[in-house]
């Protein structure tokens, strides 16, 4: 079942980047995106792209691949390909907004701040999500959200990105 | 669980995937803090009866940087001493909760045995070199080094200098090359060529100066003088003249070509010392290679994905 296409989902997006730039238009030097692949990537390029409108500014834009930090070996096998992250920048003292495209768990953001803080350590880390669904297993929420979905704890949420998939929008399975 | 015992174990498939794995690893390797909780919980041994410098610091570190706990065995304070059997060590470690084995022994099979008797065990035996049979994990970063600088081995043509017949990097890089497509040239006193050449499908060069500038790769081996009385070999005098490569073989080489050495290295028997300031030679990135590709191994062999 479709929940949101694509002129809901960018224009979430283009309020998200307001929310951002709001909060931190006196220190926009030390922003940074990370976007925790493959998903949270294309978000966070979007996002730099709405900043630059509102900022004239390059927000500068790292890829986190958390594969090496999941805490269950097994998982990783869910994710054949390792694709090595990729922040070409330090953050240190920096304020990271941490991007990714559904929470659910938490446990997916969890690794990725044990990821970020071997990098260096920011000032700050804020996250944001476009879709934050519940039966979180881990106390991790988001600072700043998309959609908000109560869902069953078997029923899947799948975002779709053009960047990445054939076609764009937010879909709920039933199971 | 799958072991690493030869290069034969691997598919050109597994290959890629330990270089792509690789890749990965060395941006870890060059992070403020170049380690990664992948291996929390879990215990490797290095168990080497012979001496090493590089291959088990590399594996140690590629351990460490995966968060493994890493037991380094040393043959000169371990039980061997008082007559303890391999297999007998090996069962005594076992009851102590290890998850996989580095192993490097003088005596060819020696991985092999280890890994047939651990059959019903949940644990891997990496060969970290066995005799004069193979050194798996040393061809593969010899290769890995290649596969950075080419992208592509087809129809690469590659010289391996050295003595052959004793050389367990010699076994596996040949086997490696011939398996990703390359051709694979040999250099060395006939003495120094094993009874099984015919079957290996490399080409043997007396001289291999009037050809030097034909080659991507050259790869100098180790004399190596405790595998070996000087029967095969008539003075280290005479082959550095003959075999080995000095500054003015440069000269030949290609522009682009790579100089290539296992290590540790006899400077003025297999290279002048003069040839390491030059760009091409890069003994010292086959080292930083190590690790990434021991971490790729160690992580793959741990998920099963080899």
């Amino acid at each position: 079942m479709k929940l949101k296409g694509t002129k809901e989902i960018n224009k979430k997006i283009k309020n998200l980047a307001k929310k951002i730039y709001r909060k931190h238009k006196k220190n926009l030097g030390d922003l940074c995106l990370i976007g925790i692949k493959r998903r949270g990537i294309s978000i966070a390029q979007r996002l730099q792209q709405e900043l630059k409108k509102l900022t004239n500014q390059e927000i500068p834009l790292g890829a986190l691949d958390i594969s090496f930090y999941r805490d269950d070996l097994q998982m990783i096998s869910l994710s054949p390909i390792v694709r090595g992250s990729e922040i070409n920048f330090s953050l240190q003292d920096k304020i990271v907004i941490l991007v990714d495209d559904v929470i659910y768990t938490g446990r997916t953001v969890r690794a990725a701040l044990s990821e970020i803080l071997d990098y260096g350590r920011p000032k700050k880390v804020e996250l944001l999500v476009l879709v934050d669904r519940n039966h979180r297993e881990l106390p991790i929420q988001p600072d700043y959200v998309g959609f908000k979905f109560k869902v069953k704890k078997e029923d899947l949420i799948d975002v779709f990105l053009k960047e990445e998939d054939k076609k764009e929008g937010i879909y709920l399975q039933r199971r | 669980m799958k072991h690493l015992l030869s290069i034969n174990d691997l598919s050109e498939k597994d290959i890629y995937k330990i270089f792509d794995y690789a890749s990965q690893f060395e941006e870890v390797l060059k992070r403020p803090i170049p380690v990664v909780p992948s291996l929390r919980g879990k215990t490797i041994l290095t168990l080497f009866y012979e001496p090493s410098t590089r291959t088990q610091t590399s594996f140690t570190l590629a351990g460490k940087r995966l968060s493994c706990d890493v037991i380094n065995f040393s043959f000169s304070t371990s039980s061997i001493l008082k007559g303890e059997s391999l297999l007998d060590t090996v069962k005594n470690i076992l009851k102590m909760k290890v998850d996989g084995i580095i192993v490097r022994h003088s005596v060819a099979g020696v991985p092999h045995f280890l890994a047939h008797h651990l059959e019903k065990e949940n644990i891997f035996v990496i060969n970290a070199g066995d005799g004069i049979n193979e050194h798996p994990t040393q061809a593969l970063l010899d290769a890995y080094t290649i596969y950075k600088k080419f992208k592509d081995f087809n129809n690469l043509k590659i010289l391996i200098i050295g003595d052959i017949k004793h050389s367990r990097v010699a076994h596996s890089d040949i086997l490696i090359f011939k398996k990703l497509g390359c051709k694979v040239f040999v250099s060395c006193p006939y003495s120094f060529l094993p009874v099984e050449f015919e079957k290996m499908d490399v080409v043997y060069l007396p001289d291999f100066r009037e050809k030097l500038s034909d080659f991507d790769c050259v790869i100098a081996l180790r004399v190596q003088k405790e595998r070996h009385n000087f029967s095969y070999l008539s003075s280290i005098r005479e082959y550095h003249l003959l075999y080995g490569i000095k500054k003015e073989d440069l000269n030949k080489m290609k522009k682009n070509a790579l100089l290539m050495h296992p290590g540790p290295v006899n400077w003025e028997v297999e290279l002048s010392y003069e040839v390491l300031k030059d760009e091409r030679c890069v003994i010292l990135d086959q080292v930083f290679n190590g690790v990434a590709i021991r971490m790729a191994i160690i992580f793959l062999l741990f998920q099963e994905k080899l």
